[in-house]
């Protein structure tokens, strides 16, 4: 069953087709990768899953309800409840504690909870980092709470953008194991991502090209 | 309390104080604020007060005379100064005046409290000292002139009258008396030897007399009398002024009492200009610390905007952002409301102590209106960048364009 549906997807900026009729299928529990070189509007794709933009045409079907035409208020309120965000750049405030950083999720969401916060920040292994400030982690450690702050609303999608552009190999396998794990859980994942080695970890790779979906495959080297 | 309400409780302590160093540079504009605000407005209100006292060096500018015939006498006189502020009150001087004579010159003698005229008289420039008690003088400097008098000599005033059955002898040396051979009547020279201490310059009326004691006046005159006038210097402004000379004239029906227009007029322009003046100054003032304050914070703001974005990012709706960013923006005011209110009072002491040389009153209203108007400005501040701040595109800034 579809979690969610590109139908036709165009963004236009004046003359520039950031996305050019794009269509995409992403299945519960399914894992993809979206690729491409700069440029190619895989940031575009990003921003209108994740509800942050809205399509110059076509329509984007999220649960089997089209949210194209929602208010502003609505896609925010749809994109707190079902997707959970991991930036390249982590994100996090800088003057909040790494569980203060997760718990700023869960009061946007509904009721802030420490005790669940911790929780997440064991899952991705940095629970005894909870009371350090971005600025005493590492940069593995920050997109490893970035992760948490996305795990702990239980949303139905994680979106990721470029979530290992910062970071140094045996980080990226960190936080890539945390994927696997979050995928073999029938967590949904679309990562974007121009680095072929997390692409290639992936269920399914859909490439992009100059606004168009140029191949969209099935990862045969994909292991559980 | 909920979770919730303590999240947001600890969000916002911990923007204030874990990114102390920003905003110690916002509260730093907001107390700088506040105290200029607050000690202007002490200032603005405590002028009146201390530039009356100042204006206390012109002279007295209430003056009491009696109503009828009769001299004011000491009852009467306390009376009046009862309806008087005491704080207000800066002095009084009683005169009585008796004509008398001086190597057979026509001279005026003025009684007066030499402890207590400079009080009512602070401009008086005496050469020599003030006389320091009985059988002492104080000449007016022209009085001087006429007589060659000057200070450290010896002069003998005396009072010629004719002798009656009612004079009290008592006082009269027999050789002051002399007897007309063919009417029989006894005539007196009762003289009084004073010392002249000093010579009084002021270049006005006050040189033409004789400053004595009133008991060296009464002994001269051998009456006891009350005042002829009374001089009194009150720090305050026209208006009351005008109801004590009121109160008084219709409390106390043997005094007439009256401003000395040409001091009470010219003090109410000067202040009423004064007032104006400061008045002006505190409202350019606070423009300024206003535009300071509100371009300050308008930089803390704007530089959380990639914070405000991934807010977004994270679901809040614009009016938790701003909700959130508000409420730091008011306990930052309330803070520096509360310092600048303290400050306030400092500054403006000094500027006090400086220019009038006295302490500035302090007035507890001030406080609450300073953390106010403190809270309030900074909250306006804040508004007007939180509100295009939070309509940013939360991908394009997460993005870092």
């Amino acid at each position: 069953m579809s979690l969610l549906e590109l139908k036709d997807v165009s963004k236009v900026y004046g003359d520039l087709h950031a996305l050019d009729h794009a269509n995409l299928t992403v299945d519960k529990g399914e894992w993809i990768a979206i690729m491409g070189p700069s440029g190619s509007g895989k940031s575009t794709m990003m921003n209108i899953i994740s509800c942050m933009d809205r399509p110059s045409s076509g329509k984007v079907i999220f649960d089997g309800k089209d949210i194209t035409k929602e208010s502003r208020r609505k896609l925010t309120e749809f994109h707190r409840d079902k997707i959970g965000l991991v930036f390249q750049q982590f994100h996090l405030i800088n003057y909040l504690s790494a569980v203060e950083n997760v718990m700023v999720a869960q009061y946007y969401h509904s009721m802030p909870d420490e005790k669940e916060a911790l929780e997440a920040l064991e899952r991705v292994g940095l629970k005894d980092r909870a009371r350090h400030l971005p600025s005493q982690l590492s940069g593995g450690e920050q997109q490893r709470v970035c992760i948490a702050r996305a795990l702990i609303n239980s949303p139905e999608l994680i979106l990721a953008d470029e979530p290992t552009g910062n970071l140094d190999e045996a980080n990226e396998n960190i936080v890539l194991d945390i994927f696997r794990q979050l995928h073999k859980e029938g967590t949904s994942l679309v990562v974007v991502t121009h680095d072929p080695e997390v692409g290639e970890v992936a269920q399914r790779i859909v490439r992009l090209d100059h606004g168009k979906i140029v191949s969209d495959k099935k990862n045969d080297n994909f292991s559980e | 309390m909920n979770k919730k309400q303590r999240m947001f409780i600890r969000m916002v302590l911990a923007s204030l104080v874990r990114r102390r160093s920003r905003m110690i540079v916002a509260l730093l504009a907001i107390v700088v604020g506040a105290t200029i605000l607050s000690g202007l407005g002490m200032i603005y209100y405590d002028v009146p007060r201390q530039m009356s006292s100042q204006f206390r060096s012109y002279g007295a500018n209430i003056i009491f005379t009696p109503s009828g015939d009769e001299s004011i006498s000491d009852r009467e006189l306390k009376s009046g100064i009862s309806f008087i502020s005491q704080e207000e009150l800066e002095g009084y001087t009683p005169y009585r005046y008796e004509n008398s004579q001086i190597h057979n010159i026509p001279v005026t003698l003025a009684g007066i409290d030499f402890g207590s005229v400079l009080k009512t008289s602070p401009y008086w420039h005496i050469n020599g000292s003030m006389p320091s008690g009985d059988g002492e003088t104080l000449v007016g400097a022209k009085m001087a002139e006429s007589l060659g008098l000057s200070v450290g000599d010896s002069v003998s005033v005396i009072n010629s009258f004719q002798m009656t059955a009612d004079t009290d002898r008592t006082n009269i040396p027999d050789y002051e008396i002399t007897k007309d051979p063919e009417t029989g009547e006894e005539y007196c020279d009762h003289s009084l030897d004073l010392k002249v201490s000093g010579i009084l310059e002021t270049g006005g009326s006050e040189e033409e007399y004789i400053y004595v004691t009133m008991k060296d006046i009464s002994y001269l005159t051998l009456t006891e009398r009350g005042y002829d006038i009374v001089e009194v210097s009150v720090a305050s402004m026209q208006d009351t002024l005008k109801s004590y000379t009121e109160k008084i004239s219709s409390g106390v029906s043997e005094i007439s009492a009256k401003l000395v227009k040409r001091v009470t007029a010219s003090e109410s322009t000067v202040l009423t200009k004064l007032e104006s003046l400061v008045f002006i100054v505190t409202l350019v003032v606070l423009a300024l610390t206003m535009i300071c304050v509100a371009t300050t914070m308008m930089a803390v703001i704007a530089e959380r905007r990639k914070e405000i974005g991934l807010r977004k990012a994270l679901g809040a709706l614009n009016s938790s952002i701003i909700m959130e960013f508000m409420c730091e923006g008011l306990v930052l005011g309330a803070v520096g409301g509360i310092l600048g209110s303290v400050l306030g009072y400092y500054f403006a002491d000094l500027v006090s102590m400086n220019v009038f040389s006295s302490s500035i009153t302090f007035r507890p209203l001030l406080i609450p209106i300073t953390i106010i108007a403190s809270v309030l400005v900074t909250g306006l501040a804040c508004l007007i960048p939180i509100k295009s701040a939070v309509d940013v595109d939360p991908a394009l800034v997460l993005k870092g364009e």
